[in-house]
């Protein structure tokens, strides 16, 4: 298997060119493993586990449950809009990005381009609006999350990992997803944008010396392995949306709110304050 | 970078004497086998080392592949019939004289001998930065050497570039378009037939390939339909040198004209663009109209809306505009 494709310029150099599209099928397939993996855990590990911790994690009321309401919003509808724009345009990305290598033609290069650009501006409302109008650092890596995930890991492995907390807003599963979906976001948007200039396009005039030939080069591999780590990312994404276990979450990215009893299930009132709102 | 050597890279030469035998091969080999029709475009291939199959699968002894038959009205025509033949073939001139008259403006009379049909419209583009073997688009890379600003780009395409600017060079294709011709296309799961204008692909649906074969395919016949036999015919073409060029541009039509009325037409252009150019606005635009100047100057005007010219070809829009027009005016039955 070869990681990147090489090719020769007029000077007789060799050049790279982008990422090889073997990494197309091992993202694939790394997501299908993963989905198997999981499938095979969830039903063998996680009974056990919960066997082992008495029934797992229950609705609790008590003194912290007071002043918290039967639906709970989880998203706002703006939130939401973004995060349906964003995966339309990603899906849209990918197949129109995808399809043509595997063998299924048809005429993308305009499609794709246009849900890039889609992508873009959804990306920049949603950091302006996740900077400025929602709780910023729910959704990244804090401290607290590395302590909750050790004795998570503890716990998985049999150990005395301690009183496991519940979650904030968001479980770190959810925030290491993000962080991956930041970093391979970036790196498409930013290579994508770019490369903008070698196609025909309404918003820029093509300019095919705006860089150096081992510097597109650079631009589309960068974009390549961004590109083949989404489908990954995107596989096992729509995976845990389809899960029963999880549907309460999908629910939520679709209707905005989750039940009282959910929340007190899944996430700890003390750092996930509702009733303030 | 191609180098030019007396020698072509070793490959395992096949000459199946029936098409079973020849898809056998192909199936065997996948993408390293090559199809060999005429081998004038092939050659060219594999003597500058930039094309090096494993296997070539000559088509040369397979009879069936030759022949030229009327059906229902119409011609069809093995792929492997040579251009000479197609010319010379008294059915064809006399109702389809389009393709014929496409057939004899095409290279030169020794390589009307040895071309055929199906190598002719099958034939790959001569960008010569491709063909050079450099790592361009339509050879896998991720540049068109051709469109930049100091490109050599006099011969390359006006419409209907995505990403490469490259041209497709078949005189005969445009007439097959225009006559709404069939291509017969078989490999080991069977047999389909895509319509002419099907055939050619351009970059935006895939960029490295000028038609709808893929590993394993094999044309195996053209046929004409009645549709358009014996109808106003008009072919031109547009080249450097007189005896032996390829097209800078070329116009197809074939109309139905009834008391000076055109009643239905079809004009189609090649050199201009990756595939050959259907002018459908244009075609709408006349049809029901008059046989006159203005008419073919209208069409010659609509066929050239969209056009991108590159750096040095900018002659090809006016061009393109008067074989369209002439095309228009000038169809004789």
């Amino acid at each position: 298997m070869e990681l990147f494709q090489w090719g020769t310029n007029p000077w007789g150099q060799e050049i790279l060119i982008r990422v090889s599209w073997d990494l197309l099928y091992l993202s694939f397939w790394a997501g299908v493993a993963f989905i198997v993996f999981h499938l095979i855990y969830a039903a063998v590990w996680l009974p056990k586990l919960a066997r082992a911790n008495g029934g797992g994690d229950a609705a609790e009321g008590g003194a912290g449950a007071a002043g918290i309401p039967d639906k709970i919003e989880r998203h706002t509808l703006a939130a939401r809009l973004f995060h349906w724009i964003m995966a339309v345009a990603m899906l849209v990305l990918l197949v129109t990005g995808f399809f043509p290598i595997v063998g299924i033609q048809f005429p993308w290069v305009t499609i794709h381009w246009i849900a890039g650009v889609v992508l873009t501006i959804s990306i920049i409302y949603h950091i302006v609006h996740a900077t400025f109008f929602l709780d910023f650092w729910s959704i990244w890596i804090l401290p607290a999350d590395m302590a909750e995930a050790a004795a998570r890991v503890k716990r998985q492995l049999g150990q005395d990992g301690g009183d496991v907390q519940k979650h904030a807003k968001y479980p770190l599963d959810h925030k290491l997803y993000h962080t991956a979906v930041m970093l391979a976001g970036f790196a498409v948007i930013a290579t994508g944008l770019v490369m903008m200039f070698r196609i025909e396009n309404a918003l820029v005039a093509r300019n095919a010396y705006l860089l150096a030939e081992e510097t597109w080069g650079l631009m589309y591999t960068l974009h390549g392995l961004g590109a083949v780590l989404f489908i990954m990312l995107t596989l096992t994404h729509i995976y845990f949306s389809l899960r029963p276990d999880k549907i309460w979450l999908t629910k939520a990215m679709i209707f905005g709110s989750v039940s009282r009893d959910k929340y007190l299930s899944h996430h700890d009132p003390k750092r996930w304050d509702v009733t303030t709102k | 970078m191609a180098v030019i050597r007396d020698k072509m890279p070793a490959f395992q030469l096949f000459q199946p004497a029936s098409t079973d035998e020849a898809l056998g091969v192909l199936d065997r080999y996948g993408a390293d086998a090559w199809v060999l029709a005429g081998g004038l475009d092939s050659w060219d291939w594999f003597k500058d080392r930039v094309q090096k199959p494993a296997a070539v699968v000559d088509l040369g002894g397979i009879a069936s592949l030759r022949e030229i038959r009327g059906i229902d009205g119409g011609v069809e025509i093995g792929a492997m019939a040579t251009l000479r033949e197609v010319i010379r073939h008294s059915e064809l001139s006399g109702q389809f004289s389009l393709l014929t008259e496409a057939a004899s403006r095409a290279a030169s009379p020794q390589i009307q001998n040895a071309g055929t049909l199906g190598g002719n419209v099958g034939q790959d583009t001569r960008c010569w930065y491709y063909r050079d073997g450099w790592s361009c688009y339509r050879a896998g890379g991720n540049i068109c050497y051709a469109d930049t600003p100091t490109a050599m780009n006099r011969e390359h395409a006006i419409l209907g570039a995505s990403r490469c600017v490259a041209v497709n060079p078949s005189d005969t294709a445009p007439a097959l378009v225009a006559l709404d011709a069939e291509m017969v296309v078989v490999n080991r799961g069977g047999e389909r037939v895509i319509p002419a204008q099907d055939f050619f692909i351009g970059p935006a649906v895939d960029i490295e390939r000028m038609t709808a074969l893929q590993p394993g395919d094999i044309l195996t016949q053209i046929r004409i339909p009645s549709t358009w036999a014996g109808s106003r015919f008009y072919f031109e073409k547009a080249r450097d040198r007189a005896v032996w060029d390829f097209a800078l541009a070329n116009v197809a039509s074939a109309a139905k004209v009834n008391n000076g009325v055109i009643e239905d037409i079809r004009i189609v252009a090649n050199g201009v663009a990756p595939y050959p150019v259907r002018f459908i606005a244009a075609e709408d635009a006349v049809r029901g109209q008059q046989v006159n100047d203005q008419t073919a100057a209208q069409a010659g005007e609509i066929a050239i809306r969209g056009v991108t010219p590159l750096a040095h070809n900018g002659y090809k829009v006016s061009l393109l505009r008067n074989l369209v027009a002439r095309s228009v005016r000038d169809a004789e039955a």
